[in-house]
């Protein structure tokens, strides 16, 4: 009975913490870096499906969250400068206007639609094309990481289209709202808050759904799910695009929140970022992967307010030392306990992990 | 049903060179339980590598009036062939029933899948009493012990509905009583399906086979009952060795001759 209910009830928890408890007792501020921290867990949602889950080794979810952050900051930029206008960053550096692959973007709906489909399509080419050819392991982790490192190479050696190394910034207004309005702010957190629970129900869907099931198994034996019928790079290649859909949601709803997309968000360094919570959180678990992603942007931001370079070698060691002493991420240590304190086992064994706790 | 069977004609299979399996004709008919013998080394498993479309190979392998090679493996698996390997290889992080449960599922729809099971679908329930894991259905397959493995792999080929069943070594490992009830179970499920074992365990072979091939460097080297083959003297040549062989040191090498 309590099993049932506890997944409903963590669910409700999230829910009071996130829409009434947060902005009451958060100043804006404050507040605003929960928001960040919220995209960050939008995306790692996605990763524990896909790594978690489905033994995809993404390092390169950046290009997708990218994807995502400049299409909504191309689109905020489009319309601070009105109609047919020129973002201010474009005409200080050239007189050729807007190119022609911005113009679609000055469309509210253009630009969701973009949002929503834009990465996934991206991740279904590229996820069939090494899929299909058995790319897995080690060698798919390296050329995500490598399409990460393109991508942001792309983002800086292109000044007049997406701001270079700079990125673009300065935002004033989110669909006609401005930006400046602590209510609009308040909308925007709860706005994301509310997409982080979206995909948190979507994967526990699909954790306990058949498909769920048949990931696993081609986590644990692609090549024996072969010999069932099933080609396992279709089945990959779903939780690599929903993954890259949630990367995508999570990159749009950071521009308006942050003020500020650049290539530093989007390359490597930021890509293994947004990994180390998962890891760190518990891969395979419904939960873990966000509580692990928000604990990880949190220490971040507190500790390097107080040791701006010393972070990053804390980051770097806490993910090694997780990957080598507790691969299941902290996650696994409450599985234990319950597991400990439940009452012996009778003939019948405990089942395997399976979903969030 | 009458096109079912497995008709095997010039079939090669060369690594590097090395000529593993070597124009191999063999025809298996179903309601027949073939096993496939012969010294380490012989191509056995080789052969049913390239049925199955891990391996690349010339000639062809038709099965229910279709071309088998050149297809991949996923295809091969959804004309209604399936296989096991020497080492049982379950998906041990899931139950019982999961494991069945996604052997029956490669004709689901995106719909089904995205959904949750509910309750145990007729031909898992079948399958289950067919190999004897009723009572073990949500114990997760790796705490199964190595004989119920096996039978686990048995029960997902059949809610796979494969037709034509090709068994690495089934009984590898297992004791005397885990043998005679996998028999039982092959002979059982081969009644009307076309079932091939590739096997090392004379006793078993002699105990259960209706027909045996015997492979030998790649070769089709005797076909025929169990009988045939224990009394064929190139076969006791390729066991025992040149020369002429006592009735004694054949029983010791291919079986008791019944």
């Amino acid at each position: 009975m309590t099993k049932r209910w506890a997944v409903p009830a963590a669910f409700a928890v999230a829910a009071v913490l996130l829409f009434a408890v947060a902005p009451l007792a958060l100043s804006p501020f404050r507040l605003d870096q929960l928001g960040r921290y919220l995209c960050f867990a939008i995306v790692a949602v996605g990763i524990g499906l896909a790594w978690g889950r489905g033994g995809m080794l993404t390092l390169g979810q950046g290009v997708f969250f990218g994807i995502g952050a400049y299409l909504m900051a191309m689109h905020l930029k489009l319309a601070d400068a009105g109609a047919d206008g020129t973002p201010d960053f474009m005409a200080l550096i050239s007189s050729d206007g807007v190119p022609w692959w911005w113009e679609p973007f000055r469309s509210e709906v253009v630009t969701l639609l973009a949002i929503l489909l834009l990465p996934a399509a991206v991740a279904a080419v590229l996820g069939l094309a090494t899929f299909r050819r058995k790319v897995r392991g080690a060698y798919f982790a390296i050329l995500s990481q490598a399409l990460a490192a393109a991508f942001a190479i792309l983002l800086i050696g292109n000044p007049t289209g997406t701001g270079g190394s700079t990125g673009l910034s300065g935002f004033r207004g989110f669909f006609g709202f401005a930006l400046s309005d602590p209510a609009n702010r308040l909308v925007l957190f709860c706005t994301t808050a509310g997409v982080l629970l979206v995909m948190l129900a979507l994967v526990r869907q699909l954790m306990v759904s058949r498909y769920g099931e048949l990931l696993v198994a081609c986590r644990d034996a692609e090549e024996r799910v072969r010999f069932l019928g099933y080609d396992p790079a279709n089945v990959k290649t779903v939780a690599f695009v929903i993954a890259a859909f949630m990367a995508g949601i999570a990159g749009a709803l950071f521009v308006p929140i942050v003020g500020i997309v650049s290539p530093n968000d989007v390359g490597i360094v930021p890509s293994i970022g947004m990994l180390i919570g998962v890891a760190i959180g518990g891969r395979t678990t419904l939960f873990g992967p966000a509580l692990g992603a928000i604990a990880v942007a949190w220490a971040g931001s507190t500790l390097s307010e107080q040791f701006p370079s010393g972070w990053t070698y804390a980051q770097g060691l806490l993910f090694m030392l997780v990957i080598a002493f507790l691969p299941g991420g902290l996650a696994s240590l409450a599985w234990r306990r319950t597991r400990a304190s439940a009452p012996a086992p009778s003939a019948q064994p405990v089942p395997a992990p399976s979903g969030g706790n | 049903m009458q096109q079912d069977y497995l008709e095997i004609s010039g079939l090669t299979v060369s690594f590097d060179g090395f000529v593993a399996v070597d124009g191999v004709d063999l025809s298996v008919l179903p309601g027949d339980l073939r096993f496939l013998i012969g010294p380490n080394g012989a191509g056995k498993t080789t052969l049913i590598d390239a049925v199955s479309g891990l391996v690349p190979a010339t000639g062809s392998v038709r099965y229910g009036g279709h071309e088998l090679t050149g297809r991949k493996v996923h295809r091969i698996a959804r004309l209604g062939v399936g296989r096991t390997f020497q080492t049982a290889t379950v998906f041990e992080e899931l139950t019982v029933l999961q494991n069945l449960d996604i052997a029956a599922g490669h004709r689901r729809g995106p719909l089904t899948l995205a959904r949750r099971r509910k309750g145990v679908p007729a031909e898992v329930e079948q399958a289950l009493e067919t190999v004897g894991l009723t009572e073990l259905v949500d114990a997760p397959a790796g705490v199964l012990a190595h004989g119920q493995k096996q039978w686990l792999e048995i029960g997902m080929l059949l809610v796979q509905d494969a037709r034509l069943l090709m068994l690495d070594e089934p009984v590898a490992g297992m004791s005397a009583e885990e043998k005679d009830e996998t028999g039982r179970l092959l002979q059982r499920i081969g009644a009307d399906r076309t079932v091939v074992v590739v096997e090392h365990d004379m006793d078993f072979m002699r105990s259960f086979a209706s027909s045996v091939t015997v492979l030998h460097a790649g070769k089709v080297l005797a076909e025929g009952s169990v009988r045939e083959v224990q009394a064929d003297p190139r076969v006791q040549e390729v066991y025992l060795g040149p020369g002429h062989h006592s009735q004694a040191e054949v029983e010791t090498v291919l079986g008791e001759v019944s």
